[in-house]
């Protein structure tokens, strides 16, 4: 099978959807010509491919970019935008969250918005809080908005072609670590469906829910953690919105404990959302109360040691297990 | 009016501590790990920062962005704890939250710098306003990039700076690239001063090259912003000689291009002039570079030597 970083797979997938349907382009901040010369990222060499009709460079101008998505979903075309980095979602929110999310809902049903936001994110790069800050809660708080955050490139891949042919408005988050970890991506066609969560590991004595680059945090904890006789079974949300409520709750029915996991900072994280769920709808499975290991409530700093405390790792997981199995 | 002596020294001293600053750091850059995240340079726009800070007092506010270096040094910040701060360590001037590319220096008055493009004009309009309702005899400068004249920030923040007749010198470092864009690939307008008319106010022109020609239209506009009638735009043409930052090969800078403007460097201009003066002789620019050289060799080493901070200390600064 080939071996791509997400970035690639991002790539397949809008070539795959371009040349299906005309009515599909892409526009951003550097998805054409770009500072970076670079293989393994989203957008490389689709402008040469795909050419300047399909391909918009835009000016830096986050609210006309999201703008230009907004009016030309409702036009007929399928637009999928880029916003370099999640910390400049803020400049685009107003198109995001007022219109996209909402224009809809005010027509009565009549107007659809068939558009992606591809939105990069992550820390660990060094660049500091204003190029790295998660916002998915934020995103995942406004209704009329669905929420996909991939954790490998296979899913990235099949996400990103349902998330094009989606009718609604799909925030679509890509941590850039990810780039550069090359995994099996099928070749051929495939959609993978949103609203999906998939259990990436089978365990008996503790749920950890994650999403994202923490996957990988989660796999390796869990492995850790099975030299020691304790079994994880981790779930992989892969889309916040909608929510799979079904596979969070029937996996800590079976494991009664729950972990949530995730690099965003605490308060009002999505973690509290995942635990309501189970508080409200499996507690008399619960045989501990959760535990959440999330990134503190800090921007994120530039400082190697600075930036490496913020970055929840194995051992955070891995003594949050041990706290309550 | 005949800029004096010592001003041209001071700024041609100002540009030589920044290059040799920003050469050092694309040296250190090259040891994988030593310094975190993002390098992005000035090189050949140093006459804009220069220039425009030598017509500034101390009280006045700068408000810098991603490409700050030269505009933070010629304010006067301590290129020890620059360059800590570059580094990540503790001793740096924002202990370790920032690095290189939102140093923010409140002892010379640089209080924020913004890596968010188009985020610094917005504040200085508050700046400024807060200047203008104390009373002071102070101005405020915002510098920016010609990409970040297509936010709507910075349509927003001139129309208000004009409406409140508002201390404040826009200074847009017009280098001919926003990111891989050039100039006419991202705005239709032939020059970014233009737009001073539609916000009724002056838009100048200026040569970002020539040093002096940066401090005159900075004095000017001061003068103006000081006097209460308003802010001023002033374009610097000028030329972004390296890529974006220190990771860009520039394989979409033409390299005719790039060598025409790196004979048109700032530097030389001015010590040639200083030269041909005789402001300056010969032994004393060798001891300016030589004092400069030493300067920065200081500040690697007090970075090199300095500790990083404890982890836990990523916790504080938050909130008063
Ligand atoms: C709001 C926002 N969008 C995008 C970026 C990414 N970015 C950083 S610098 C830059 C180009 C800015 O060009 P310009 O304003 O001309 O300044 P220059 O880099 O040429 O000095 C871009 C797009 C950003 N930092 N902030």
């Amino acid at each position: 099978m080939q071996q791509l970083g997400m970035g690639q797979a991002v790539n397949q997938a809008l070539r795959e959807e371009m040349t299906r349907d005309e009515r599909v382009f892409i526009a951003g901040e550097g998805v054409g010509v770009s500072i970076h010369d670079n293989p393994m990222l989203p957008t490389a060499d689709l402008l040469k491919d795909f050419g300047v009709a399909r391909v918009k460079d835009t000016p830096v101008s986050e609210a006309a970019i999201a703008g230009l998505a907004v009016g030309a979903a409702v036009s007929g075309l399928r637009p999928v935008v880029e916003i370099m980095f999640n910390p400049f979602f803020t400049l685009a929110s107003d198109m995001i969250v007022n219109h996209a999310a909402k224009l809809r809902y005010l027509s009565g049903g009549k107007s659809t918005f068939p558009l992606v936001v591809r939105i990069k994110t992550g820390a660990g790069f060094g660049a500091g809080c204003q190029h790295a800050h998660n916002l998915e809660a934020w995103v995942a708080h406004c209704p009329g908005l669905k929420v996909v955050m991939p954790s490998t490139p296979a899913d990235a891949k099949g996400l990103l072609k349902a998330a094009i042919r989606d009718d609604n408005p799909v925030v679509f988050i890509e941590d850039m670590m990810l780039y550069f970890v090359p995994e099996p991506v099928p070749a051929e066609e495939y959609l993978t469906p949103i609203g999906k969560a998939e259990v990436k590991r089978q365990g008996r004595d503790v749920t950890v829910v994650t999403w994202s680059k923490m996957l990988g945090v989660a796999l390796k904890a869990a492995a850790g953690l099975a030299q020691e006789g304790i079994e994880a079974e981790v779930v992989d949300l892969r889309t916040l919105v909608p929510l799979d409520r079904e596979t969070i709750i029937s996996s800590v029915r079976k494991t009664g404990r729950l972990v949530v996991l995730h690099e965003a900072t605490r308060t009002g994280g999505f973690s509290g959302e995942v635990c309501a769920l189970v508080t409200e709808e499996a507690f008399s499975s619960l045989k501990a109360p959760f535990r959440r290991v999330t990134g503190p409530d800090i921007p994120v700093p530039v400082s190697p040691p600075l930036e490496r405390f913020y970055i929840p790792d194995e051992e955070q997981l891995i003594a949050a297990v041990k706290e309550i199995v | 009016m005949e800029v004096a002596k010592e001003k041209k020294i001071e700024m041609l001293r100002s540009m030589l501590l920044t290059r040799r600053f920003e050469e050092t750091l694309t040296e250190l850059c090259k040891n994988e790990g030593k310094i975190p995240g993002m390098m992005i340079l000035c090189t050949g726009q140093e006459a804009v920062g220069s220039g425009v800070c030598a017509a500034l007092s101390p009280e006045d506010v700068i408000i810098s962005n991603h490409r700050s270096h030269n505009h933070l040094l010629t304010k006067g910040a301590d290129p020890r704890a620059i360059m800590a701060e570059i580094y990540g360590k503790s001793t740096g001037c924002n202990k370790g939250k920032s690095g290189t590319l939102h140093l923010a220096v409140p002892e010379v008055n640089a209080p924020c710098t913004t890596t968010v493009v188009g985020g610094g004009l917005p504040i200085a309009v508050g700046v400024a306003f807060s200047q203008q309702y104390k009373k002071e005899k102070a101005v405020t400068v915002c510098f920016f990039g010609d990409g970040a004249a297509d936010e709507g920030s910075f349509h927003e923040s001139l129309n208000l700076a004009s409406l409140w007749s508002l201390p404040i010198v826009f200074v847009c470092e017009n280098n001919l690239y926003a990111g891989a864009q050039r100039y006419e690939e991202h705005t239709r307008v032939k020059d970014i001063a233009d737009r001073a008319s539609a916000y009724a106010m002056p838009g100048e022109i200026v040569d970002g090259n020539d040093v002096l020609a940066v401090y005159e239209a900075a004095r000017t506009a001061r003068e103006r912003a000081i006097a209460g009638n308003g802010p001023t735009l002033i374009e610097c043409k000028t030329y972004r000689c390296r890529g974006h930052g220190e990771s860009d090969h520039q394989l979409y800078q033409p390299k005719d291009e790039i060598a025409a403007w790196q004979e048109k460097c700032p530097i030389p201009r001015l010590s040639d002039e200083v030269f041909a003066l005789g402001l300056i002789t010969a032994e004393e620019l060798s001891a300016l570079e030589a004092e400069i050289g030493a300067v920065v060799q200081e500040a690697v080493r007090f970075a090199e030597e300095s500790p990083y901070p404890k982890p836990e200390e990523a916790l504080e600064d938050v909130f008063v």
